[in-house]
């Protein structure tokens, strides 16, 4: 018997990460630098080692990405000696698509869904491996470990294939494809103990620092040159740090003087809101999740 | 540290199920504050109460509208004493297939009985569906005892009908309990309106319930073949049960080769055993030919290898099972064509009556026997769930359209004459064709005497036909050369014969190709 919850999870998300080498052609690990992803790139390490990771690292940058996050890819991706892929939908990039004049739903749906299904066909990738758990989101907890993509890139939520014990059915069409979630059955205190437990770095701004914000209710929103002010909106000093990764002007902080994985664990303990409360674009329609997610979003 | 306790839960439409989950995560802090006020502000509320805690767990936008849990959804909550995944699966009779799903990875399974309603055919369906799937602890819980006024006799009453039907569920240990999930009593917390009971809390229960698997010997499917390129050579994997060290002799199925563990190795080094539920990489001591879906066992304990296997079908699909329909089978990491070769009887999980079946449609549950092109290795459900389960996709549409769990293997040799017909049961069309090695055709040549030789030395069943040849000839298995046939041309016959899919290589067998 497995002594520990996270060896099993370990276990289980190597298990699935083997799967996916075994059954498709030209997998890739979707790649957003998050702690998730962090947390799925070390178990791929661990997945195929003494080899190395047999697919690439993509990455959908929507181009309001954290600088700090960016610069921790470079260097991580280096560290490691993985195989990066950037994709920009430089189309819409072009036709300056921006949350303010489009609104966060329109401009997610270009800058991030668009892009990731548009990156995976320019690939010809048949597996895309996200990081996705079930416990981020309502409709997130009804997707299968191999969740299947039809041409357009779109999930059926009605019409998901049972999944048995761990026999996951890989098959594919060609202009199909697989979305694979590895940490399907990871929480979010789980991620952030393997993390301490494996020591695997992150992107530093999940640690608390003072960081210039702008203060909206319940979120931090840092200071960044694409973010605009609301009229009469001032920045201040806040010590605070993310839970959540995602656009500049889409992402909350909270205030937090966690600096430390032992001390943001603590701090979880004490949370009484949800990972994702303050990301815009969970709350921009009811049911907005899934909407994104039957477009092809992760 | 305890194990995660893995549960389903099942019900009919309106028995709460939603409420009772959402009332668990309510209770032991699992639901954060936004999502509560989520539920707070949503225009729906059908519980009568001030919050409806259904809306807690029901994602799909289809279901808040319809009311309706359409799909398994699973949870996470933890308390001080244990973790819970919680595989909240769907109540009506036509999303059955995912109440299967959800228990096939459970220890243990809630199975709500509506106390107003009584004991319902959903009810027994269910038990009946996580017996078959090997789930070790049913827990009846009879929800709504609020209506019922707390009655004593009412719960009696359904835990009786309930004891009367236990015979059915073998192997499984049943607890019953009285709750409300609507006030929360017995839920996460013993309640003060029914004297009368001094059992546990749900929640009391599956923080304390036992899980013991029965120990089975080393399995280790082999996932995946590691070769850097440097010299190393391992086989990747999950052990499917028991342990194994460096130094122990293993066989490998099914081509029965040994060879001797050298060692176990991980990203973390290398470890002195590997045990039931790691992921590890496994290097042997000689250069054995292993690839993917071969099976790895102590060789004083290898599994069944068989090509006839008696199994229990819970049929998934819209489509009605095809008879001796080549399907894709996936055991382990095995893939092999298989047919459902015939039928022994249709499960009636409300009742236990077996019946007599043709076909299966959505939802059914059959006792068939199944034949693979190639032997498979593999252990009865009861024994280890990894190596005894499978699921068939179709070819076509590689939709999953069934899951089985092997009951047992049939031996092909060795059998009394006398029970040879009732044992095998009657020659099937892809007993013929692995035999002769092609399926059965009508074809035509400019030089049928040559074709005939031609396959006749290759070991077809070939008959000349000197007209249209009688309806029922082809269920020979044989190659018929006749006037108005498919026309094969003279020169490279049999190559032409491959290509239209009629003559079978016997290394086409291999992947799942094949008949």
């Amino acid at each position: 018997m497995l002594s520990g919850h996270l060896d099993q999870l370990e276990a289980e998300s190597i298990h699935i990460l083997r799967e996916v080498a075994a059954s498709f052609a030209h997998p890739v690990i979707l790649y957003s630098v998050g702690k998730d992803s962090s947390v799925l790139v070390h178990l791929a390490r661990k997945a195929f080692s003494p080899g190395k990771i047999p697919f690439p690292l993509v990455h959908i940058d929507t181009t309001y990405e954290y600088p700090e996050l960016i610069e921790f890819r470079d260097w991580f991706v280096s560290q490691i000696g993985a195989r990066l892929i950037v994709h920009i939908n430089e189309e819409a990039v072009a036709a300056g698509t921006n949350p303010y004049a489009l609104g966060t739903a329109k401009c997610c749906s270009l800058l991030r869904t668009r892009a990731l299904v548009e990156g995976l066909e320019k690939l010809g990738a048949d597996a895309a491996i996200g990081g996705a758990r079930r416990d981020e989101e309502r409709s997130r907890a009804k997707e299968r470990v191999f969740s299947f993509r039809n041409r357009f890139g779109q999930w059926d939520p009605k019409d998901q294939r049972p999944e048995l014990w761990n026999l996951y059915n890989p098959k594919v069409d060609p202009g199909e494809s697989m979305r694979v979630f590895p940490l399907s059955n990871w929480t979010e205190f789980d991620v952030w103990r393997y993390i301490e437990r494996e020591e695997i770095p992150i992107v530093p701004l999940y640690f608390a620092a003072p960081r210039e914000v702008y203060v909206r209710g319940n979120s931090l929103i840092p200071v960044k040159a694409n973010v605009r002010p609301l009229p009469g909106e001032q920045p201040q000093i806040r010590l605070c740090r993310m839970r959540s990764l995602g656009c500049t002007p889409c992402s909350g902080a909270i205030e937090s003087d966690a600096d430390t994985v032992p001390k943001i664990i603590d701090e979880l303990f004490l949370f009484r809101r949800s990972e994702r409360e303050n990301r815009v674009i969970d709350h921009d329609q009811d049911g907005s999740m899934e909407i994104k997610k039957r477009e092809g979003y992760f | 540290m305890q194990t995660t306790l893995r549960f389903s839960t099942a019900g009919s439409v309106d028995d709460g199920k939603s409420t009772l989950i959402g009332r668990l995560l309510f209770d032991t802090n699992g639901a954060y504050d936004d999502q509560i006020e989520a539920v707070r502000n949503s225009k729906v509320n059908r519980s009568g109460r001030e919050l409806d805690l259904s809306l807690l767990t029901d994602g799909l936008r289809a279901e808040r509208e319809q009311g309706i849990t359409i799909d398994v959804a699973y949870r996470f909550f933890a308390t001080a004493k244990r973790r819970f995944r919680i595989a909240d699966t769907p109540g009506h009779e036509q999303y059955t297939r995912n109440m299967a799903t959800g228990a096939s990875t459970s220890d243990a399974a809630i199975i709500l009985v509506d106390a107003i309603k009584g004991v319902s055919r959903q009810t027994l369906r269910h038990a009946t569906i996580s017996s078959l799937l090997g789930i070790e602890h049913l827990i009846f819980a009879v929800n709504k005892m609020d209506a019922m006024d707390w009655r004593e006799d009412v719960y009696a009453g359904i835990c009786a009908e309930l004891r009367r039907h236990c015979s059915r569920w073998p192997g499984a240990r049943l607890h019953y309990l009285p709750v409300s999930a609507l006030d929360g009593d017995n839920v996460a917390r013993r309640g003060g309106r029914a004297a009368w009971y001094n059992g546990p809390s749900l929640l009391d229960l599956i923080e304390t319930l036992e899980i013991s698997p029965a120990p089975a010997p080393f399995r280790f499917p082999v996932q995946y073949v590691i070769r850097p390129g440097d010299g190393f050579r391992g086989f990747a994997g999950r052990v499917a049960s028991g342990t194994v060290a460096p130094g122990d002799t293993v066989a490998v199925l099914p081509s029965g080769r040994r060879a001797t563990v050298r060692g176990v190795h991980t990203f973390d080094g290398p470890q002195p055993a590997a045990h039931e539920g790691q992921s590890v990489t496994l290097i042997l001591d000689e250069e054995v030919d292993i690839s993917r879906g071969d099976l790895i066992s102590l060789d004083r304990a290898r599994p069944e290898l068989s090509r006839h296997l008696e199994a229990d079908l819970v049929w998934m699909a819209e489509e009605p099972l095809d008879l001796n329909f080549p399907y894709l089978l996936r055991a382990a990491t095995r893939e092999l064509s298989a047919m459902v070769s015939s039928i022994h009887w249709s499960l009636d999980p409300a009742t236990g009556e077996q019946l007599p079946a043709h076909t299966a449609q959505l939802n059914d549950i059959l006792r068939i026997s199944l034949e693979t092109t190639q032997p498979l290795a593999f252990d009865p459900y009861s024994r280890c769930r990894e190596t005894g389960s499978f699921i068939l996709i179709h070819p076509r549409t590689n939709r999953t359209i069934a899951a089985g769990m092997i009951v047992r293997g049939r031996p092909q040799q060795d059998q009394k004459d006398a029970r040879l017909a009732f044992d095998l049961g009657p020659v099937t069309p892809g007993e013929r064709a692995e035999r002769y090695g092609h399926l059965p055709a009508v074809v035509s040549s400019p030089n049928p005497d040559l074709l005939e030789r031609q396959l006749f030395e290759h070991g077809a069943l070939v008959v000349r036909w000197p007209s249209a040849p009688p309806p029922g000839l082809e269920s020979t298995g044989a190659i018929i050369i006749a006037p108005g046939g498919l026309l094969v041309p003279e020169h490279g016959a049999l190559e032409f014969l491959e290509n239209a899919g009629i003559l079978i290589r016997r290394e086409n067998f291999k992947s799942g190709e094949g008949i």
